[in-house]
């Protein structure tokens, strides 16, 4: 956005998905999960996008609309400004583009059949799409397995004999065998053991560095979020309510929603209790039906009658907010 | 004493961790014979299963007579001659026995790999693809499942004139539904898995993703169907020959040959013409099934030992 002659390598706009509920004697549609309504965003060139929130707000939906595991309801998605549904209806075009969106996923558990080994898991895609010749497969998954931190004796076993961060590292090495340039990472991390989560956090941004890639980086948790990520967008109920540079939001976030996520990161030092958190209150709005005018009032600490029927807009030039309230310097100082 | 119990204790974890260590190295061919084997009752019915059908693969070589020949005196009863005795026209009944044997099994096999291929399919296709084709595929199932198949079978044993073949074809046609369920159900949750997705994701072709992602971690469930299904052909042709739509004479198989057994005075003074096919039906479906209970066992992904 600071440099207008970059074209961004993903760019979303007023992406809508809907999931229809149905029901009744005579099935029919009854409603709408609007799992994600209206986003816009995009994401520059070797650059990662945080995506944090509550779960159950979306975040993983807009992951899959990117690897085109769906289709949006509404509203487009360009890959390096060719619009995605364009592109899939020419097939040829679409061959091309497929390995280069490729996703790592949040179970590592299920993410791999559990009925091949690695060889077969990692050298399967490659063959099929040219990436690699019969008699070469086998050095470029040695050099993948290396690059991920896994040595070589591991191609003749099959998943089940791996622990979760092993499977997680294999999973990261399928999408990297693609030669991809944008990888969704849908919670990578949340299955892990927290001593296993830097690991592969670590892991994720060398990757990201060595290779120039772009990551959309999903997760719950603001602290690894953040540690990845260059940017940050905080979503709730479907819905980007801050966006921008990831220091900036986490040092000063403007919106109430990301402050109060802020508040929940626990802090290892027990004097902090007594500084008295404010914590959210209530459950997270129902998707199918979701409050009027701001999403968040209901939760809000500081929402006025104005913000029960206006629905705020994202505002901002570099640091985005959509919220009228916007909370001043003065009031963020106390969280440091 | 304590330190030589403890020395004990500690010795048989050790044991066990070895067992452990040697487990996660064995491929899973080895992990299913091991646990198989642990059934001893299949094991043993695998060695009698394996004497029958070996028996009734070298019918022409074992059999002391021909079938169909007229070799004794009629309704002969059991001797060094004839074994088994003769039935009413004379004919051996040990060497009718061998070569009944081979068409039950033929019949039950063919049968079963008609049905299991149709299901198959038929469940990939409604389980994969969801929709409109699964709602179709799934109501003809149950239309096929609710009918009373023995009158199924019987008006289409009376259409198409009842012969080896026939049998075939009508018990392979009726049998499917069962497999076509499970296969479905498997397929549903398979296709939610995050193994597809990421395969979709790679852009793997349908065919790659049906055929050798989703079918292979189905291959359990339904083999461990496909015996019950096969135990059930089996019965099945007894039964439908026994009533004559089935194999026909002078073709020998296990059920035509008890269709004798009809007659009271067959049942009380010639046991040996009805004992031996009816016991030998009882123990190929008895060994079939405890074959199929110990592979669903010995299958078992989620068994961890």
């Amino acid at each position: 956005m600071l440099d207008e002659n970059k074209v961004p390598l993903i760019q979303v706009e007023d992406m809508k998905k809907y999931y229809p509920v149905k029901g009744g004697i005579i099935t029919h549609t009854t409603g709408h999960v609007k799992a994600v309504d209206g986003v816009s965003f995009s994401i520059m060139r070797g650059e990662t996008l945080g995506l944090v929130g509550e779960s159950g707000c979306g975040k993983s939906t807009i992951g899959r609309q990117l690897v085109g595991l769906e289709t949006p309801t509404e509203g487009r998605i360009y890959y390096n400004g060719c619009e995605l549904e364009e592109i899939r209806k020419n097939k040829k075009e679409m061959e091309r583009i497929r390995t280069k969106l490729q996703m790592v996923f949040q179970d590592p558990y299920s993410s791999l059949n559990p009925r091949k080994h690695i060889y077969e898991i990692l050298a399967q895609p490659m063959l099929y799409h040219h990436i690699s010749e019969k008699s070469t497969v086998e050095q470029d998954i040695i050099k993948i397995l290396d690059m991920v931190g896994l040595p070589r004796t591991v191609l003749g076993r099959y998943p089940h004999e791996f622990s979760g961060g092993q499977r997680q590292r294999i999973g990261i090495a399928k999408a990297l065998s693609l030669n991809p340039e944008f990888i969704v990472c849908d919670e990578p991390v949340s299955a892990l053991d927290v001593s296993i989560q830097a690991q592969i956090l670590n892991l994720l941004k060398d990757l990201q560095k060595e290779l120039g890639l772009t990551l959309l980086f999903v997760g719950h948790g603001l602290g690894a979020v953040n540690y990845v990520s260059d940017k940050i967008a905080v979503m709730y109920l479907g819905r980007i309510v801050e966006y921008g540079e990831a220091k900036e939001i986490f040092n000063h976030p403007k919106h109430p929603y990301t402050r109060a996520l802020l508040e929940a990161v626990p802090v290892p030092d027990p004097k902090e209790k007594k500084r008295g958190r404010k914590l959210l209150q209530g459950e997270i709005g129902s998707s199918m039906n979701p409050p009027e005018g701001c999403r968040f009032h209901p939760r809000c600490p500081y929402a006025s009658e104005r913000c029960e029927t206006e629905a705020p807009v994202l505002k901002g030039s570099v640091h985005m907010t959509a919220c009228p309230v916007v909370l001043s310097g003065t009031e963020v100082a106390s969280h440091g | 004493m304590i330190s030589n119990d403890t020395d004990r204790k500690f010795m048989k974890q050790a044991k066990g961790l070895r067992r452990k260590a040697d487990i996660s190295s064995e491929s899973y061919i080895q992990t299913v014979i091991r646990r198989f084997r642990r059934h001893h009752l299949a094991a043993v019915s695998l060695i009698v299963l394996g004497v029958i059908v070996l028996a009734a693969l070298l019918a022409p070589v074992i059999a002391p007579y021909d079938p169909n020949e007229i070799a004794g005196p009629f309704g002969g009863a059991p001797s060094k001659e004839f074994w088994l005795g003769t039935d009413q026209i004379g004919r051996d009944v040990l060497s009718r026995l061998l070569y009944a044997t081979r068409i039950s099994l033929l019949v039950g096999v063919m049968a079963t790999v008609i049905s299991t291929v149709i299901g198959v399919i038929l469940g990939l296709i409604a389980g994969y693809f969801g929709g409109v084709a699964d709602m179709i595929i799934m109501r003809f199932t149950d239309m096929v499942m609710s009918f009373p198949y023995i009158l199924l079978v019987l008006v289409a044993a009376a259409i198409f004139k009842p012969g080896l073949w026939n049998i075939i074809l009508i018990l392979g046609f009726v049998d499917w539904p069962g497999i076509a369920r499970l296969v479905r159900g498997n397929v549903l949750n398979l296709r939610e898995t995050n193994f597809i997705k990421g395969n979709i994701v790679a852009g793997m072709p349908l065919r790659h993703i049906l055929f050798s992602e989703i079918l292979p971690n189905t291959v359990a469930p339904i083999l461990v169907y496909a015996t019950s299904v096969l135990a059930l052909s089996i019965l099945d042709e007894a039964a439908l020959s026994f009533l004559g739509q089935g194999v026909q004479p002078p073709e020998a198989s296990l059920g035509n040959m008890l269709n004798g057994a009809q007659s009271l005075t067959v049942l009380t003074t010639q046991p040996w013409l009805w004992i031996p096919p009816g016991l030998l039906i009882v123990v190929i479906v008895m060994a079939i099934n405890f074959i199929g209970d110990a592979l669903r066992d010995a299958l078992d992904p989620n068994s961890g030992r």
